[in-house]
Parts: C-alpha cells; structure tokens; sequence
C-alpha cells in the first residue's frame, strides 16, 4: 500500500482545496452570465449536474495538453508528437503541422510493430500453444472481453471478488452481470481468505442462501501499480475454498516469465489451477483484441454464448496475423532468437530503470521484473509541470491523475520496452532526475547523497 | 338491590373518606416554594418515577451469537460450487462455418463458392482496392496496433482525422471513435444516464444497449417493438408524474435500423414526441448510416429531419464502411464529455490506426459513389419482391431495410423450435444452392424477446443473378423442410 508522506499529503490537500475554492467561484460567475443570456433548451434537464463535471471543466482543462497528446507515427522506441497550441486558455487545442521526436514511456512493451500479410489462416492453435490451455477464444476488443464474459458465466446468486484496485472493464462486467460483488484489500492473501470464509457462511445477502459459485477476479500485473500479483497464494486459497480464479493478464502475458508466457510462468504457478486466463494483445503483441483460455468445455459454452462472439464483430485479419507473427517471433518458431533477446533485454531494462529511479531518491511502485513503474507525484500542479518539462526535452512521459487513480495518489506511470537501447535509458533517466529536482518528487534521500556525507564526515575527522 | 347498592356506595364514601384524610393530614398539606403541595401530587411523583424506570429498561434483544471458527470451517467444508458452466448439450457443440477467403459477396466455404448473405458489407466496400491501399499505407506507417488509450499517447493523427472528416459528413460539430462497435453503446449510455434518471428505450434493442442500460443503473421501461403509441403513453405517463420529474435527464433510446427485426424506426414521429415531452434522443445509426437516405447520411436524411434535433447519434463502423470500431456525433458538449466519462474510451486501447485510415477512406469513396446507395435499393426492392411469395416464411422487416428478416408464418411455439427449423433451412440452402445466410441466434444473457428469423444482408455488390438465386432457393427449400418438420 502506498504511504503518503505528511507533509505531502497537506500540500496536495491545500492544493485541491484552493483549485475547488476557485473553480466554485468561476461558477458562480458563469451562473450569473448564463442567467442573462437564455438557452435553446428550456425545459431539459442540463446534460450533466452540478458537480458532475466540476473536475472536467474546473480542473482537467487547465491542464488539458497533458493528455490525449496525438502522435504521428508508430508507437516504436522513438515516435513523433503532433504540437498543439491554444488561443483560449487550454480550453480548445489546434493541431500544428510541426511535429517532434520524442523517447516515449508509454505501453508499447516489447517493440513488435511489424508488417504484416493479410490472410485468414487457422490460429487458435498457436495461442493455445503459448498460453498452455487446452482452448482459447478470441474477441476483438479487450474491454469488451471482460464486460462480456462475466455476464455470462455468472448471474444472479453468484459472488464475485474481485481485488480493490482492478481495472474499469472487470468492474463493469461484474456489475453487468447481476452477481454480488465483494472487494478484497490489494493484493493481501490472508484479507482475501477472510472474505471468503465470511461470504461462504453467511450465504447470499438477506435469504442466506449458499452462493451457487464464487470466482475470484485478479490481475496479473496492475496497471497503476506495477505490482506482481500473489499468484501462488490465491490460488491455494481459491482452491481450498473451491472458488474460481479468474486472472486478467492484460499487462503482463508476452512481458514476464522466462518464456514470455506470463506471470503463472513467472511465479510458477500450473496453468491448470487457473480456471480463466484472460489477456489483450494491444501490449505486449502490438496488435488488438482479447482472449479468454481455458477448458475446451468453457470456450465451447462461450462460443455459445457470449454476446461478444454471437454478436460483435470479429478481429480484424490483419491484427490476427500481427499475433501470430508476434507469437511467432517469441517463441523462436521463426528460426531466429528475436524473442528471447527481448524477453531477456526487456528484464535488463526494467531492473536497471527502477533500481536506478530508487537510487536517484524517487518514490517508486512496483516489484522487480514487472515492466511497468509508478512514480509518485501526489501534487496536482506536480502533474503538468513534469508532463511539460519532459516533453520540452523530448522525453514523452504518462501521466495519470483522478479518475484513473486515487484523488491523492497522482503519479507519472513509466513503461518500459524491449525496443529501448540502454543509451536510450541513460539519456531517459537524466531528464527524469533533473525535472525531478526542479519540480521536487524525490521524496526519498538519494543514496549518492548520503555517500557523499560519509565521505565529507570521514575528511573532517 | 336497592341494599347491595347502597352497601357499596357506602364502602367507596368510606374509602374516599380514607383518603381524603390521609392526604389532608398535615404533612401533605406543607407549602414548597409558595405553591400547594396536595396529596395527589406524591402520586402523580409515583407514577412518572415508574415511567422512567421503565423507559430506561433496555427492550429485550436475544442475544447475539457470531459463529465460531470451527462452525466456519465446517461450512465451507459442505458448501458445494455449481459448477463454473453448465453441462454442454448437443447445439453447443455445433461450430459455425469457417470463411476462408474475404467476406465479400461471394466467399469460400469448405473450398465451395457460395453467394455470401451473411456480412453486413452494405455498400462492398470489402476489398474495395482504395481502402485496402490506405489500409496497407497505414499498416506500413504505423504498424497495427497503437499500443495505449486515448489519453497515453494513443491517439494518432488519423483518429482525429476520421473523426473530423465523420463530422464534416454528417454535419455535426465534432465526433468522438470508440474501437469496437459494440463498446459504443454501452459506453455511451452510461456516461450520460445516472441512477435515478429515466430511459425508455425499444423492447427489441440489441444487446449492446442492453447492456449499457443495465450498467447506467437508471430507471428502464421499454416501449413495444416500433410501437409509437406505446411510447406515447409511456412518455405521457412520466411526464404526469411529480414536478420532480422535471429535473431528471430523461432519454429515448431507438435504433435506425433494428437488427433483430429488420424494422426502420419512424424518426419524425419519435422527434415530434420528443419535443412535446422533453427527452432527449439517442439513436443508434449501425445499419442506417451509409445506407439510408439519398447520399447515405442515414435516417436523420432520409426522413429529412435535421441531424441538430437528435441529440447523440452513434453507430459502429463495421458494416457500411467495411471497417471496424465506432464513432459517436452530436453537440461539441456531448462530445467532449465523453472524452473523460465513457469509459470504452478513456479506460480502453485506442482503434488500430489502419481501421481509421480505412474508415476515412471509406467515407471519401461514399461520398463520390453515391450510385452504391441507389444500386442497394435496387438490390433491396428485388430481393424483397422476390421473397414475399415464399410458402412457410413471412418477410417482416421494412422494404427499404438492408436487412431482409424472414420469420416463420407458423411459429412452432418456443424461440428454440423455431431456431432449429431456421436452421434447418439455412443448412439446406447452403449445401444444396450455395446460399449463405445466418439465423438470428441469441445469447442466453440477451433480454430481447423478438422472434427468431433468418436475416440476409444485402450488399450493393450482389449482383442481380445472385439475388434471383437467392429467392429461387429459399422457394424450393422452404416447404421441403416445413415438410420434414
């Protein structure tokens, strides 16, 4: 769990505080403006209430060039940013024809963006293959995957738990498909074991009923936290509970594991106590779409059923020749070591960046060997200012505030990839360290530092 | 009588006598703070001392026994999981047909040529060679996929330009791409409607809207399937309701083109309605945009209402333009607000660049081409001539619909037989006549009611002999089966 420092945690506090304070103000104005001049729509309820989209007209539009950030080219290594200038006060932005090179740290993990031929060719097999399931079912979405599939498995009188911090798509199909929903605190084995055996007890709410089946829904890899999940011990508890396990690797499958094979791989967990492994293969694969893999009798039912596979419609040819090809690559099928070089250059990479950002004195979130690193701003004027400085020596950099995180737990969220050379990483982090001194968000003592005062304490004495 | 009632008029003088001399004995009779204390004062002092007492009694609760751990153990030992699905039975095991070459009008089915009804390919634009040179460009440039949501450096010039050159051709003010035609909806509704908002929206919507209704939490009531009286007293009703009513955001969700039944939603009927009672209107355009209207700008055109009285217009990209994804149009505050609240948009990858550079390319080639539209009317009008006069199938969709929705005249009684009959059809047209067609199968979490029927979507790419085949077929092989049932 994250720990806000005292005195960050009152700045940031007083920050919000005086943005609201203001952004009230600039309301009330506007009320009185809007009162004299009358609109079209008398008699409709305004689209949006109140303090609905306070944050949205208040807050986010100050710094609205922050986001959304258009580029013009690959999302490779190295890739173009569109300029945007505005002439009202970020409130509007127009794109420019110029353009700059910038060094992102954006998902693109492991740098497979490759042409492509297009043909329909029979591939379920091949994912089937890498994940190490008996079936597997392709959808053309990865949200879609999540918000369709649990509807469908689980309704009414069912339970699931799912872990505090997980992503939009698993909210929205637990709550699409009528079941309870219970939270358990991240990623902590033993609180999730004590939801367990209370639901169980106590039956469905009100008729105490027993549930007709629970499933456990975690991730693999958290996309705000950089955290491993603890695999191993959920799934002994999920077992000894007899509930199902379902994990979403959106992040970590073709990232992790020595084989590329994903976090089961990593922490060594048998790909026959997970139920239902689901991915996307926007990261690590550079395509788009979700699967779901598991028993042949489960992906029979949902080819059934799933409104996403009777419906929707499918991947596009070229996206699934893209995964194959990918696949292809980190497998070594192709003849050539492509992909364990990657897998094994992108651990090199991420180890060396987040052992380097703790030495430098940043906060940092995350285990080792996950690709993805937080780091933590907390301030929301902390936000733009690192967004900017970075971008303004070309290092394009991610940052995330409300609603995607916590109001206080702002942060810049790194993600490292394959395709980064070491200078590229060098040149990175001395950016990263001097916008961090100017804007102030190493909240740790660096450890040079304090080598420094050893050596100056050893000279006097 | 008379001596038993004096007796015990008696007895109660005596009593009182009692009484009033105790309480008029000298100690009752003190004086306090200058006020007369009678004797009926110690009484009174009684009784509310009582009161308090009881009052402060706790009521009687049994008391609270939480379970022991070993009683826990125990009940998670017994409790028994349903199993995570359930048992497989014969028509799961039934696995759809696999295309092996394009999905055009004609493809290739288990190395045989047949006449493909079955894609929602309206205008042919799959493997139109302009498209597929923007796509292969786009593919060249930027790779496939664009590796990040909207916000996180996913967006890419050709979103904006897709979304730009939509707007222009709409006449809208801005538009806003989703990457999957089925998120749309239910990002959309959501994002708009919260709990304790009203939506009255068509029984036979399909299961994206249903989806995005459920998860808005708002209060739902369906109108009958393309019933504008039905919808008029339900909009009555709300309206009557308390003045409260007034403050809530109210909407009417309709689809241009219904795919469950093929049927066109009278547009001028439901904007007049929604004028008189204030609601707002979201229309869903999937199988009307590029289809209806003189120059395929969809229903808003065809029933020549300006697009301004809608207020959210979306449809999914995947039909008409031969591309994949969504797009969403409206009012520049309708589409901004979306850009952080929906969460298909903010919380998911964005649209690989090459199906946005193939829509873009789409609606250039649409606009230049407007004989596409009117060759699929053409194509419509024989198609349903053709079909009217088979025995055992009624065409219930409407004649100017792309899709051409065929329902048993009999119903056999369940949703289930009829499928199987359906089915039974659209096997023997396939394997005897090369005829390809799907029937309308159903999700089991589906809540839509409309009955089942075979649907053939029409392209601007058949070509008059495939049509003539089409309808012969389904002549020959409709009573034939009906036969055997």
């Amino acid at each position: 769990m994250i720990k806000i420092p005292y005195l960050a945690a009152l700045t940031t506090l007083f920050s919000y505080g005086l943005l609201f304070v203001f952004g009230q103000l600039r309301d009330f104005f506007r009320k009185i403006f809007d009162y004299w001049s009358h609109s079209k729509l008398q008699g409709y309820a305004p689209i949006c209430l109140g303090l609905e989209d306070f944050y949205i007209r208040r807050l986010y539009l100050r710094i609205q060039d922050c986001f959304n950030r258009p580029i013009s080219s690959p999302p490779d290594a190295w890739f173009d940013v569109v300029e945007r200038i505005s002439n009202d006060n970020n409130k509007t932005l127009k794109r420019t024809t110029k353009v700059s090179r910038n060094f992102p740290q954006a998902p693109a993990v492991l740098g497979l963006m490759e042409a492509l031929q297009p043909c329909i060719p029979n591939w379920r097999s091949v994912w089937r293959i890498f994940v190490g399931k008996p079936a597997a079912v392709v959808f053309g979405m990865g949200y879609v995957t999540n918000s369709a599939i649990l509807p469908v498995l689980i309704g009414k009188g069912g339970l699931i738990i799912s872990d505090s911090l997980n992503h939009k798509s698993i909210i929205n199909g637990a709550r699409g498909s009528g079941a309870t929903v219970r939270v358990f605190q991240h990623n902590t084995p033993y609180h999730l074991e004590k939801v367990l055996r209370e639901q169980i007890a106590e039956g469905q709410p009100r008729t105490h009923r027993p549930w007709k089946k629970i499933i456990v829904v975690v991730e693999g890899i958290y996309s705000m936290e950089g955290e491993l999940c603890k695999l191993p011990e959920i799934v002994a508890i999920c077992k000894k509970s007899k509930a199902y396990v379902y994990l979403d690797e959106a992040h970590s499958v073709g990232a992790v594991g020595k084989t590329g094979r994903g976090v089961c791989e990593l922490l060594g967990v048998d790909t026959a106590d997970v139920d239902i492994m689901m991915g996307t293969f926007t990261k690590s694969f550079g395509s788009c779409g979700g699967y779901i893999a598991g028993s042949k009798e489960l992906i029979k039912y949902l080819k059934y059923t799933c409104p996403a596979h009777v419906y929707a419609t499918s991947i596009s040819p070229p996206a699934a020749q893209q995964i194959i090809s990918s696949i292809k690559v980190i497998l070594g099928e192709d003849g050539s070591s492509r992909g364990a070089q990657k897998l094994a250059r992108i651990r090199e990479n991420c180890n060396f960046f987040r052992s380097e950002l703790q030495k430098m004195g940043f906060e940092v979130l995350g285990d080792n060997d996950s690709p993805v690193m937080p780091i933590m701003l907390y301030n929301p004027s902390k936000i733009p200012a690192f967004s900017r400085e970075c971008l303004k020596q070309n290092v394009a950099v991610v940052t995330v505030a409300f609603p995607a995180t916590p109001l206080l737990l702002a942060r810049a969220r790194i993600c490292i990839s394959a395709a980064h050379t070491k200078e590229d990483l060098i040149k990175a982090l001395e950016v990263i360290s001097r916008v961090g001194d100017l804007i102030g968000i190493k909240y740790f003592p660096a450890e040079p530092k304090k080598q420094q005062l050893e050596e100056t304490r050893v000279k006097f004495e | 009588m008379d001596t038993l009632a004096t007796a015990f008029e008696n007895t109660v003088r005596t009593a009182s006598d009692w009484v009033t001399l105790a309480f008029d004995a000298p100690s009752a009779r003190a004086v306090v703070f200058g006020v007369q204390i009678g004797g009926h004062l110690f009484v009174e002092g009684l009784l509310f001392v009582v009161i308090i007492f009881l009052l402060s009694q706790k009521s009687y609760k049994p008391p609270k026994r939480p379970l022991s751990k070993k009683e826990i153990d125990e009940l998670c030992d017994e409790w028994v999981p349903e199993p995570l699905i359930p048992p497989i039975t014969e028509e799961m095991k039934y696995e759809p047909p696999v295309l092996q070459s394009a999905a055009g009008p004609h493809t290739r089915i288990n190395g045989k040529e047949v006449i493909n009804f079955a894609s929602a390919n309206y205008l042919g634009f799959v493997g139109h060679e302009k498209i597929l040179e923007s796509c292969t460009k786009a593919v060249e440039k930027y790779g496939v996929g664009s590796c990040g949501p909207r916000g996180f450096y996913g967006t890419i010039d050709v979103h904006l330009d897709c979304e730009a050159r939509i707007a222009k051709f709409l006449g809208t003010s801005d538009s806003i791409l989703y990457a999957y035609g089925l998120s749309t909806m239910f990002s959309i509704i959501p994002a708009f409607s919260k709990k304790g908002d009203i939506i009255v929206a068509d029984e036979g919507v399909h299961w994206g809207i249903q989806n995005g209704l459920q998860l808005s939490r708002s209060t739902i009531v369906y109108y009958k399937h393309n019933d504008m009286e039905s919808l008029r007293s339900i909009l009555e009703k709300f309206t009557q309701k308390n003045e409260r009513a007034k403050k809530l955001r109210r909407y009417i969700v309709a689809e241009a083109v219904y795919q469950n039944s093929g049927q066109i939603a009278p547009l001028d009927e439901i904007v007049r309605l929604k004028e008189k009672y204030r609601f707002r209107l979201i229309l869903d355009e999937s199988n009307s945009f590029g289809v209806l209207g003189s120059s395929g700008r969809g229903l808003t055109e065809h029933c020549r209402i300006p697009i301004e009285k809608v207020d959210i217009v979306t449809a999914a990209m995947g039909n008409a333009l031969a591309a994949e994804g969504g797009f969403c149009t409206g009012s520049a505050r309708v589409i901004d607000h979306q850009r952080l609240s929906s969460s298909g948009y903010v919380f998911s990858a964005s649209l690989p660049p090459y199906l946005a550079s193939a829509a873009l390319t789409a609606v250039d080639v649409l606009e230049e081409n407007l004989d596409l539209i009117t060759k699929l009317k053409k194509n419509v009008a024989t198609l349903h001539k053709g079909l009217s006069d088979v025995h055992g199938l009624e065409i219930v969709s409407d004649p100017q619909s792309p899709i051409v929705f065929l329902r048993l005249r009999n119903s056999t009684g369940s949703i289930k037989g009829d499928l199987q009959v359906l089915e039974d059809i659209a096997d023997r047209v396939l394997k005897e006549d090369s005829i390809f067609c799907v029937t309308s199968k159903r999700s089991t979490i589906d809540k839509c009611n409309l009955a089942a029927g075979i649907r053939l979507f029409v392209s601007a790419a058949h070509t008059e002999s495939d049509l003539v085949k089409a309808y012969e077929s389904f002549k020959r092989a409709t009573p034939l089966v009906l036969e055997g049932q």
